[in-house]
């Protein structure tokens, strides 16, 4: 029964890259669940490993990767076992499907807009270009990009615009999960509450998953049921975003927590000391500890995760 | 208008010394219009990005400017710096108007204006060190004795709490956090030792912590320098920590100017009130309602529309006034200036 409503489930999972430097383990050992119809927004300081955990999970990797294992189950199925044709087919796009870092940058410049929609419906569900493109213009109209932007180029649209043809792009397949690298982290606060406006709308329509990238914390609470938090390749803490944002259990969340300015409320915003370490060698015990107000003797032996309900938090004052 | 353009360049400025009270700095009916030349048609028209603004900022005072990408911020900063030449108006520095300064003045009038540009990564020339590029502005201003130029640079870095300096000096950028590549940019800014801070986004770039760390290090170098600081910005929530004023900007204009108390607790502008709406703080609630958010996109500043510049997208836009009229600075309440039919 548990398992008929989770929608991803990711156990395990390392992503290494190979550098002149060393090796780089960019994805540590991640856990986490996410429930169907719900969004878990993963939070955590550049370089933590966010982007390469979106990779990670959909299999979209660089060339110098070192290592990958683990297991991600989509609804029941078991993807890292499937060969690259099967993923293909059955899974990227079709299944789930990724807003990447930067998007509205990475559209094709030579390419119409509305072909650029329809495309993943001719390419993985074969259809006709013309039925394609009728779907890309419902698409449109869903994101709020004006049905008559379907013939422009991707210069022609203003940042935000292009934002939501990403989307659209990720969306039109009709995908369980959407996983959304920083979406709104290079648009204007207008622009960025509409978006998550639409992302609330879609969530609720469409019955869509999201997993949720970012580093802003308080925007991230727009779309978030779970929060999980990501340190230095690691998952650190997932819990209900009620409890979360009230109550974060991690030292290093409670921590973020505070450095986030706020309008309404009068907490002064703190930041955190120092740096987070290096992920080549990563210290071996807690890798918050050296930056962590709590830490004590046992903080240089790695934290086992503890479970409370359905939180989790790597730290040994949980244990 | 675009008459007046063409007259205007020409007028020869005389240092004026006014009465200024502890004004630093003075911006008087200000434009910044960029001219738009299309292939082939020649000029097409003017992009009006900083059209007729109006203040005062006065020796050791902080105030942040807030507007949407495109609104004209950075084009009104660096006419200031006079990087930009005005289109109309006048900017008068310390009593003295800088409109038409002479290149050997304007090295000078630079040296008393720091200057923090947008986009922190670009900002440092990657096959410098950080000890050459803080030497810099300091030979560029005629100072040669090594030990000197050794004693300023170990001093600005440890101004930004980066010690031991030594160690930072050798260093390239690349070898720093986007933090510390902050604070390299900052201690550039303040080794002449200048009577004003202009910060462009200073802290967009970076992570929630490092971006309250170098907010506050602003505020410490504001206050032991006795600084005036313009503070631009796009992010609401930060504005209140770290300085007096709120100056809103929407497409070229100033649309409302006050204290922080007056432009947070009593907004008036009808653009302001949807800046605070469309700003989160972190709360499980979030996710469960719709904001009101006004539909579409800042105008083209190159058509702006006819009367107040946000009536396409304003909630209360009142037919036959503000879609025809432009609105007058209302002062609801001493030192609170709005530009907004309603108020009338
Ligand atoms: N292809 C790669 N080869 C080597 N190292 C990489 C590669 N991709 C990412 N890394 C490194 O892995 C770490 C995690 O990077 P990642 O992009 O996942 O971080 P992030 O959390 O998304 O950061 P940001 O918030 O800045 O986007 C960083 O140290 C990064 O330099
Ligand atoms: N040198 C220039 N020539 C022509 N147009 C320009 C020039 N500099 C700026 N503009 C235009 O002037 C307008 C205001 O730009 P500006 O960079 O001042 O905005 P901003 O408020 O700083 O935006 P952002 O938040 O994105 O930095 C924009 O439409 C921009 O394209
Ligand atoms: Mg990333
Ligand atoms: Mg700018």
């Amino acid at each position: 029964m548990e398992k008929n409503n989770t929608v991803l489930d990711i156990q395990n999972l390392k992503l290494y890259f190979r550098t002149t430097r060393g090796t780089v383990q960019a994805v540590d050992g991640v856990d986490f669940k996410l429930k169907t119809n719900q969004a878990v927004v993963v939070v955590g300081e550049s370089g933590c490993g966010k982007t390469s955990l979106s990779k990670a999970v959909l299999r979209l990797l660089p060339r110098n990767v070192e290592h990958y294992s683990g297991k991600v189950y989509l609804n029941d199925i078991e993807t890292m076992s499937l060969d690259d044709e099967e993923y293909r087919k059955q899974i990227r796009w079709v299944k789930m499907s990724l807003v990447p870092q930067a998007a509205m940058n990475a559209l094709n410049p030579v390419i119409r807009v509305g072909d650029q929609v329809a495309e993943p419906m001719s390419v993985h569900y074969g259809v006709k270009k013309e039925e394609a493109l009728q779907q890309a213009i419902k698409m449109f109209q869903h994101v709020g990009v004006p049905v008559d932007f379907i013939n422009r180029y991707p210069f022609e649209l203003s940042g935000g615009m292009r934002q939501r043809v990403a989307l659209a792009m990720a969306l039109v397949t009709a995908p369980d999960l959407v996983i959304l690298d920083e979406p709104t982290s290079a648009l204007d606060v207008l622009t960025q509450a509409n978006i998550f406006n639409l992302l609330k709308r879609i969530k609720s329509e469409m019955a869509t998953s999201f997993v949720l990238i970012t580093h802003d914390i308080a925007t991230s609470s727009e779309l978030a049921d779970r929060v999980a938090v990501m340190y230095a390749g690691q998952i650190v803490e997932v819990a209900d975003s009620s409890r979360f944002f009230k109550e974060p259990r991690h030292p290093y969340s409670a921590k973020l927590m505070a450095s986030v300015p706020r309008l309404r409320g009068n907490d002064e915003p703190d930041f955190i000391t120092g740096q987070p370490p290096s992920l080549i060698k990563p210290p071996t015990g807690c890798r918050f500890a050296a930056r962590c107000p709590r830490r004590f003797e046992r903080c240089s032996e790695e934290p086992p995760v503890t479970k409370i309900g359905d939180d989790v938090v790597k730290c040994w004052l949980y244990v | 208008m675009e008459k007046e353009i063409t007259q205007e360049k020409s007028a020869p400025q005389a240092i004026d010394q006014k009465s200024r009270d502890g004004v630093l700095l003075e911006v008087n009916d200000l434009h910044v219009w960029f001219e738009l030349r299309r292939f082939g048609f020649g000029h097409a028209g003017y992009v009006r990005a900083v059209d007729g603004v109006n203040f005062d900022l006065k020796d050791g005072q902080t105030i942040a400017i807030v507007g949407e990408s495109g609104c004209g911020k950075t084009s009104l900063m660096r006419t200031i710096l006079r990087l930009n030449h005005p289109t109309k108006g006048e900017v008068i520095f310390d009593g003295k108007v800088i409109n038409n300064l002479k290149p050997s003045e304007l090295k000078d009038y630079r040296s008393l204006l720091g200057y923090v540009q947008q986009d922190p990564y670009g900002a440092l020339p990657p096959f410098m060190t950080v000890r050459n590029i803080l030497e810099e502005p300091l030979r560029v201003n005629g100072i040669k004795d090594k030990t000197e130029l050794f004693n300023r640079v170990k001093k600005s870095l440890e101004e930004v709490k980066m010690s031991p300096a030594e160690e930072f000096m050798p260093k390239f950028p690349h070898q720093l956090s986007g933090g510390q590549q902050q604070r390299v940019v900052i201690a550039r800014a303040m080794i002449m030792n200048p009577r004003m801070l202009i910060a462009d986004e200073p802290v967009s770039m970076l992570d929630a912590s490092v971006r309250v760390e170098i907010l506050k290090l602003l505020r410490n170098l504001q206050e032991s320098h006795n600084l005036g600081v313009i503070y631009i910005t796009h992010d609401l929530s930060t504005v209140r920590y770290f300085s007096e004023k709120i100056f809103v900007m929407y497409a070229g204009q100033l649309i409302e100017r006050g204290n922080v108390s007056q432009v947070l607790n009593n907004t008036k502008h009808p653009y302001t009130f949807a800046l605070l709406e469309a700003t989160s703080d972190p709360d499980a609630k979030n996710a469960l309602v719709q904001k009101e958010i006004p539909p579409g996109e800042p105008p083209s500043l190159v058509k702006p529309p006819a009367g107040c510049r946000f009536h396409p997208r304003c909630p209360h836009m009142i037919e036959g006034l503000c879609n025809v009229e432009e609105p007058p600075d209302y002062e609801p309440e001493p030192g609170h200036f709005v530009a907004c039919w309603l108020l009338k």
